[in-house]
């Protein structure tokens, strides 16, 4: 008990000073998860829009993938980047492996089926419920995607946000892609399993702090959106804000 | 002179899944028109409707359509997340306009149907019977010659309902021909100068609107009439 009280008086002063070690790996976190988020939703948004949209043949073998990709174990992930990356690889030409680039990819390969998948849900609701209106105003399926994820812009954020949980918190995928280098790879998933394994846990719970209050704000600034989009829709909010689990996956 | 066809059904069957939602519809439809479609819930007014304005595709038969501009209305328009003024627009810009003519139609249209003032307030926060005259203009806008309606009031209150039919009225009256499902049947004698019956997929009747509502008239629609259970 002691130790936890102690740990936690020890990873408060972190936080209070600024450690530099600290603030270093938060912000290197942000920057792998953030970046990753963002190339996962520029090509998971049109992509879950079109599939939501569209009816060919094989549709239901793409979405029964697509829907046993959102249960890929990150380890897994880091693994085949791993094998893509790794100098005998397709990828190896780029020499990736160990560097920043790598941990987005993998990331970017993590989060990406949750983002089509997600999307795909939200947009093919409500192309089922205005599509028809659509069509009949002149939208072929492409615009009907585009407009509908516009007009769905809101619920995207909390899909968005939701990814970039997903991201944040993993550990194994850039663990393998990485290499957890000081300075370099060390984020914060990484750093608390490492710092733990050394015993040193007012550092490892000093980030988990950071990972928990990071996830948090993300959280009221969803919750604080979906107000604010009921109040200026002139309606009840019809969806709650998924809640982002922050822990190391 | 005759008036021009719009729309010719010829033996149109129509499956949805398990549902045989149309059965060997024939049919004519002429400009300047108001048609009105009657008939039990499920009984395939709004198949019919979605058929002629080529929502859905028969399985058998053929659609023949005029190339004409058309607009559908639906009980509950649809709303984008923006202004009455974008909501309308946004029809036009889907046929091609320039966002920035759309938005100068779009404002005349608003104001055809008396919703001006709102054209900056967002069309989600507009009551029902203003989103339906939102939906209106946004068939004025397109200078839609046929106006298909799939029980434009059926949700609506009293005032709703009136302006709604006012503004259907003062739009075949321009020269729009009206083609609308709905359950009242006060509307269909205000509105229709057409009746179609529709039950089971099938187009059991089709009579102007004083012979429809003929009292010593037999078959199928007068039993509807009655209040019948077919």
């Amino acid at each position: 008990m002691n130790t936890l009280y102690d740990s936690v008086l020890a990873a408060l002063g972190l936080m209070a000073a600024f450690d530099p070690q600290l603030v270093s790996i938060a912000l290197r976190s942000l920057a792998v998860s953030g970046l990753a988020c963002l190339l996962a939703c520029v090509m998971g948004l049109p992509l879950g829009g079109l599939l939501a949209v569209l009816r060919f043949s094989g549709r239901g073998a793409v979405l029964a993938c697509l829907n046993t990709l959102l249960a890929l174990p990150s380890v897994v992930v880091g693994l085949l980047v791993y094998l893509l990356l790794s100098r005998s690889g397709p990828l190896g030409f780029l020499g990736w492996l160990f560097s920043f680039q790598a941990m987005v990819l993998a990331q970017t390969v993590l989060v990406l089926p949750v983002v089509v998948a997600l999307t795909r849900q939200v947009i093919e609701q409500a192309d089922r419920s205005h599509g028809e209106q659509l069509a009949s105003m002149g939208a072929g399926p492409r615009w009907r995607a585009a407009i509908l994820l516009w007009d769905e812009r809101h619920a995207l954020v909390t899909l968005v946000i939701a990814a970039f949980g997903r991201a944040i918190s993993e550990v194994g995928a850039v663990m393998v892609v990485g290499g957890n280098i000081e300075g370099f790879t060390r984020v914060m998933t990484t750093a608390i399993a490492l710092e733990t394994s050394k015993g040193d846990l007012p550092l490892a719970l000093a980030l988990g702090l950071v990972l928990l209050l990071l996830v948090l704000s993300l959280n009221l600034c969803l919750g604080l959106l979906v107000r604010w989009r009921a109040r200026r829709d002139g309606r009840a909010a019809s969806q709650e804000p998924l809640w982002i689990q922050a822990g190391p996956g | 002179m005759s008036a021009a066809i719009l729309f010719e059904l010829q033996a149109v069957d129509l499956h949805l899944g398990a549902v045989h939602a149309l059965k060997a519809c024939d049919l004519r439809i002429q400009s300047g028109e108001r048609v009105a479609l009657v008939g039990s819930n499920g009984g395939g007014k709004s198949s019919l409707l979605r058929c002629l304005h080529g929502l859905i595709e028969p399985s058998r038969g053929r659609v023949l359509r005029a190339s004409v501009p058309q607009a559908m209305v639906f009980q509950r328009p649809w709303m984008l997340r923006a202004s009455a003024l974008s909501n309308v627009a946004l029809g036009l810009w889907l046929r091609g306009m320039a966002w920035g003519q759309a938005r100068l139609r779009a404002r005349e249209a608003l104001e055809r149907v008396g919703l001006g003032e709102l054209a900056e307030r967002s069309g989600l926060a507009l009551s029902g019977g203003q989103q339906q005259r939102l939906a209106l203009a946004r068939a004025w806008a397109l200078q839609a010659q046929v106006l298909l309606l799939d029980e434009p009031t059926a949700s609506l209150d009293p005032a709703g309902k009136r302006e709604v039919e006012q503004l259907m009225g003062e739009f075949a009256a321009g020269g729009m021909t009206l083609i609308f499902a709905t359950h009242n049947l006060g509307q269909v004698k205000r509105l229709a100068d057409r009746v179609l019956y529709v039950e089971q997929g099938r187009l059991l009747d089709d009579a102007p609107t004083d012979r429809f509502f003929d009292p010593q008239r037999p078959g199928p629609a007068a039993a509807f009439l009655r209040g019948d259970l077919m």
